[in-house]
């Protein structure tokens, strides 16, 4: 089947929904999503959304700009991080207008908590900027935007799995969409293309990712011919639940949380003796790591999956049921732990993708050497860059409304002057052809062996620390599963509800960006962020303060380089 | 420890019964259920169908029948539903929605009922630009209705609709009761006509099995007795009688 709008957006998560409601108000939109709506995994995020309300104590816009980038460890555009903390405050004002139930003070406004990496006056102390819904922020703004969406009467494709681009040259002319409930391919023809697919966690073993953050929007333009932008940077955030990935929120600690290794020791004095457990996650994680390997690990093997402890229970009953209600009702189901009583064992878990779909501030898709038309990204999915080489916590739902509306806007401009999408004669043919060889090799392998090889060479070889064997290895073994891959059938022939057919295809998806995500990291000779070399440990601004831009061919991985935005602040190195 | 994994299979587009179908499978006794439906899917028998995602009970995808009540896959762990030395573990799909292949359903019926309260803000006044103020007695008025994830499984649970399939359920009931109790919303007054219907809030009997089954802990009964009372209180004090017995 073919349709026709002005507008597709790929996704239905906060940057989805936040752009559909902007561009819908003058736009033919339709919201394109493999999940339902409320299904997407903004709702997963926990902490808050940080803003420079300074209903607590003082803040200001500037100071968020200055930590988003010193956080970012000077890989972040300047400009945009400005754009980022000046318009969050308007954003966290909407969302609140709009009805999303934050947390409050005694005196009925927003609530706001400490979080890793946020300070006062350039880096003086911690500072109260993240708004919060106890540890449902993401819950909140998901399903307020949602039922923003159902007042707004947006129109949505439900369990529509976008698969390919319909793209000439530089310009967007429509995707193609698988639709789950008949195995139809459907076309969608459309003037402008948003996508904002999320995360791609779900490379890594141990993760905070949903099973669907398999990065489908980045894979299929990088097969597109897209470069992807600093895909090397992949944030480890240093509190997931010991063996499951399950996040423990960073606001754990904004609380007054305690990380402390096997002999009791509150670690993170030796490591950052002014922001504490608070400093950024990457320093967190790296110190987390190295206090395993130095056998302090609550096991004390040195092995990569020891852990250590955060401990909670001093803040007593009360702020623990009231704050993080969510977080105890995890540690109660998953691992038998009351948090108002004992410790919880944590380790990090692969968190946020730094980096994806390079864009301009208007969500426009902009490779360092070509801005295309009609083609956008937004959310996770996108590198604007506002997050550099480590995003601060709290960020990312600030870079889902702001941009995610600056690209609905832009949207809406763009296509009141684009001519109409063009006609393609063969537009499902790729895919089709794609599926069908899926379904003829009924008896072919299975991807359980893949996924599993996968993400544990991803976890243990493009972690947390890396060296240059390591990761080159890795490609190898990644290679080889892509070659496996091409065996993989489906067993399942059917046309209706065959989810079969979508697992395989979000396999393909990960295996591509891990690629791309090794081959960034080998190629990238420094430490910076969250990409730590053992080979390397330092930064190296003469040489590596420039933007990752990497092109999947036949052969392998391109790379190429996309200058950083330096305007305001310059390169320091970064202590807390 | 070895389990039984007793799945109702069925496909409705291509015919046959529902039939169940057991896959056994090693596990540990911390395992998800998701965890081995998953192990399942990958590595034995590709065509099984069920909806997961997030994985850790906050998205609402994975609620169906296990051993007869109704849990999220992914927050059920195999110590909760078996003993030590394994058993069989029964999956069937959500009631009261029809199904779609094995574990799916579709839950247009339910989502329609979500969208018929007004499920969304209804601001009392214009912005000013910041916050609408909120006292923290107000914002805890409704704090236990915005947990919801929609997830179904009370709608499954819910006794009367399988007498009446047109109430609008317990889940649409705590989505308006989310709005009807923030001060900030203009509440009852604009869903009072939609819950005070005979198919509304009135066919609920108070049987308490949604408040057993939610995964997500909110007092489902609690709250619609809650809505039942403010009806009755608005209209009393309009002179007008209720849709109740109606
Ligand atoms: C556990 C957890 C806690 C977090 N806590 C915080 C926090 O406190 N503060 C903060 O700032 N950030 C936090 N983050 C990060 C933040 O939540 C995410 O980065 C952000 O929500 C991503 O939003 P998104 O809109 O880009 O994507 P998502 O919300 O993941 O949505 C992606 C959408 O794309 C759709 N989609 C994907 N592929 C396809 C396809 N092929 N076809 C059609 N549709 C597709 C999906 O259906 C979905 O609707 C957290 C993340 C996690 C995992
Ligand atoms: S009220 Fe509870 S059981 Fe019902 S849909 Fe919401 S979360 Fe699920
Ligand atoms: S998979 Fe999200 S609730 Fe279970």
């Amino acid at each position: 089947m073919v349709h026709e709008f002005d507008a597709v957006i790929v996704g239905a998560g906060g940057a989805g929904l936040y752009a559909a409601l902007e561009a819908s108000k003058t736009a033919k939109t339709a919201v394109l999503s493999k999940l339902y709506p409320q299904r997407s995994h903004t709702g997963a995020a926990q902490g808050g959304i940080g803003a420079a309300l300074g209903n607590v104590e003082e803040d200001s816009p500037e100071w968020h700009a200055f930590d988003t980038v010193k956080g970012g460890d000077y890989l972040v555009d300047q400009t945009a991080a400005k754009v980022l903390a000046e318009e969050a405050v308007r954003a966290v004002y909407d969302l609140e207008n709009r009805g999303l139930p934050f947390s409050r003070l005694e005196n009925g406004t927003i609530a706001q908590r400490r979080f890793g990496g946020h300070t006062h006056h350039f880096g003086e102390g911690p500072v109260h900027r993240s708004c919060y819904a106890a540890d449902r922020t993401g819950h909140m703004i998901l399903q307020t935007l949602y039922q923003q969406c159902v007042k707004n009467d947006v129109t949505f494709y439900d369990e529509f799995h976008v698969v390919d681009i319909l793209l000439e040259g530089t310009r967007a002319h429509g995707v193609v969409a698988f639709e789950l409930k008949t195995g139809e391919l459907h076309v969608f023809k459309a003037k402008a293309v948003l996508f904002a697919t999320g995360g791609f966690g779900r490379m890594f073993k141990i993760t905070s990712n949903a099973l669907a953050n398999t990065g489908d929007g980045p894979a299929l333009l990088a097969r597109a011919g897209i470069p992807m932008e600093d895909m090397e940077f992949y944030q480890f955030h240093p509190t997931g639940i010991l063996g499951m990935g399950i996040l423990i929120t960073e606001g754990v600690r904004g609380e007054g949380g305690i990380l402390k290794n096997r002999e009791g020791e509150r670690f993170m004095e030796r490591y950052a003796p002014t922001m504490l457990d608070l400093a950024p996650r990457d320093m967190v994680s790296r110190a987390i790591m190295t206090e395993v390997m130095a056998g302090k690990g609550m096991r004390g093997d040195r092995k990569i999956d020891d852990y250590v402890m955060l401990d909670a229970s001093h803040l007593g009953r009360e702020t623990v049921e009231k704050k993080i209600p969510d977080i105890a009702d995890f540690c109660r189901t998953y691992l038998d732990v009351d948090p108002a009583v004992d410790a919880m064992p944590v380790q990090p878990t692969a968190h946020y993708a730094m980096g994806g779909i390079p864009t301009d501030t208007h969500g426009r898709v902009d490779t360092g050497r070509a801005v295309y038309d009609g083609l956008y990204a937004a959310g996770e999915a996108a590198c604007v860059s506002v997050h550099g080489a480590n995003r601060l916590g709290t960020n990312s739902l600030v870079d889902l409304v702001v941009f995610g509306r600056r690209a609905g806007r832009h949207i809406a401009e763009y296509v009141r002057g684009a001519s109409a999408p063009r006609e393609f004669a063969n537009a499902t043919d790729a895919s089709r052809a794609k599926i069908g060889g899926l379904r003829e090799k009924k008896n072919g392998a299975h991807v359980g062996p893949i996924v599993q090889r996968m993400q544990e060479v991803m976890m243990t070889q493009v972690g947390v620390y890396r060296d240059q064997a390591e990761m080159d290895d890795a490609i190898k073994q990644i290679q080889e599963l892509r070659d496996e891959f091409k065996e993989v059938g489906a067993q399942d022939t059917g046309d209706g509800f065959n989810a079969e057919v979508l697992n395989i295809l979000e396999l393909e998806s990960l295996l591509d960006l891990s690629l791309l995500t090794a081959a960034g990291a080998a190629n990238r000779t420094e430490s910076r962020g969250a990409h730590s070399r053992r080979d390397f440990p330092d930064r190296d601004d003469d040489n590596w303060l420039k933007h990752t831009m990497a092109t999947i061919d036949d052969d392998g991985v391109v790379i190429d380089y996309k200058d950083v935005d330096l305007g305001i602040w310059e390169p320091k190195p970064r202590v807390y | 420890m070895k389990v039984t994994l007793s799945i109702q299979r069925s496909d409705p587009e291509r015919g046959g019964e529902a039939r169940l179908e057991n896959y056994d499978v090693e596990v540990k006794r911390t395992d998800r259920v998701l965890d081995a439906l998953m192990y399942l899917t990958r590595n034995v028998d590709g065509t099984l169908g069920y909806r997961r995602s997030c994985a850790h009970g906050v998205c609402g995808s994975d609620a169906m029948r296990i051993n007869g009540a109704e849990r999220l896959a992914c927050k059920t762990l195999f110590k909760d539903v078996v003993d030590r030395s394994g058993g069989t573990v029964t999956l069937e799909p959500l009631r009261h929605l029809p199904v779609q292949k094995d574990l799916m359903v579709d839950q247009s019926p339910f989502f329609e009922k979500f969208r018929s309260v007004k499920p969304y803000f209804v601001p009392k006044a214009e912005p000013t630009g910041k916050e609408f103020v909120q006292s923290q007695e107000e914002r805890a008025l409704f704090d236990e209705a915005t947990k919801c994830i929609n997830c179904a499984a009370c709608y499954s649970a819910c006794p009367i609709l399988d007498k009446n399939p047109k109430f609008i359920g317990p889940a649409a009931i705590v989505q308006a009761a989310r709005f009807v109790n923030d001060s900030r919303d203009k509440g009852l007054d604009e869903r009072i006509d939609i819950l005070d219907q005979p198919d509304g809030v009135w066919p609920c009997e108070s049987h308490f099995e949604c408040t057993r089954v939610c995964p997500r802990d909110i007092k489902i009964t609690k709250l619609i007795n809650l809505t039942k009372r403010q009806i009755k209180k608005a209209r009393a004090a309009d002179g007008r009688e209720t849709a109740e017995g109606k």
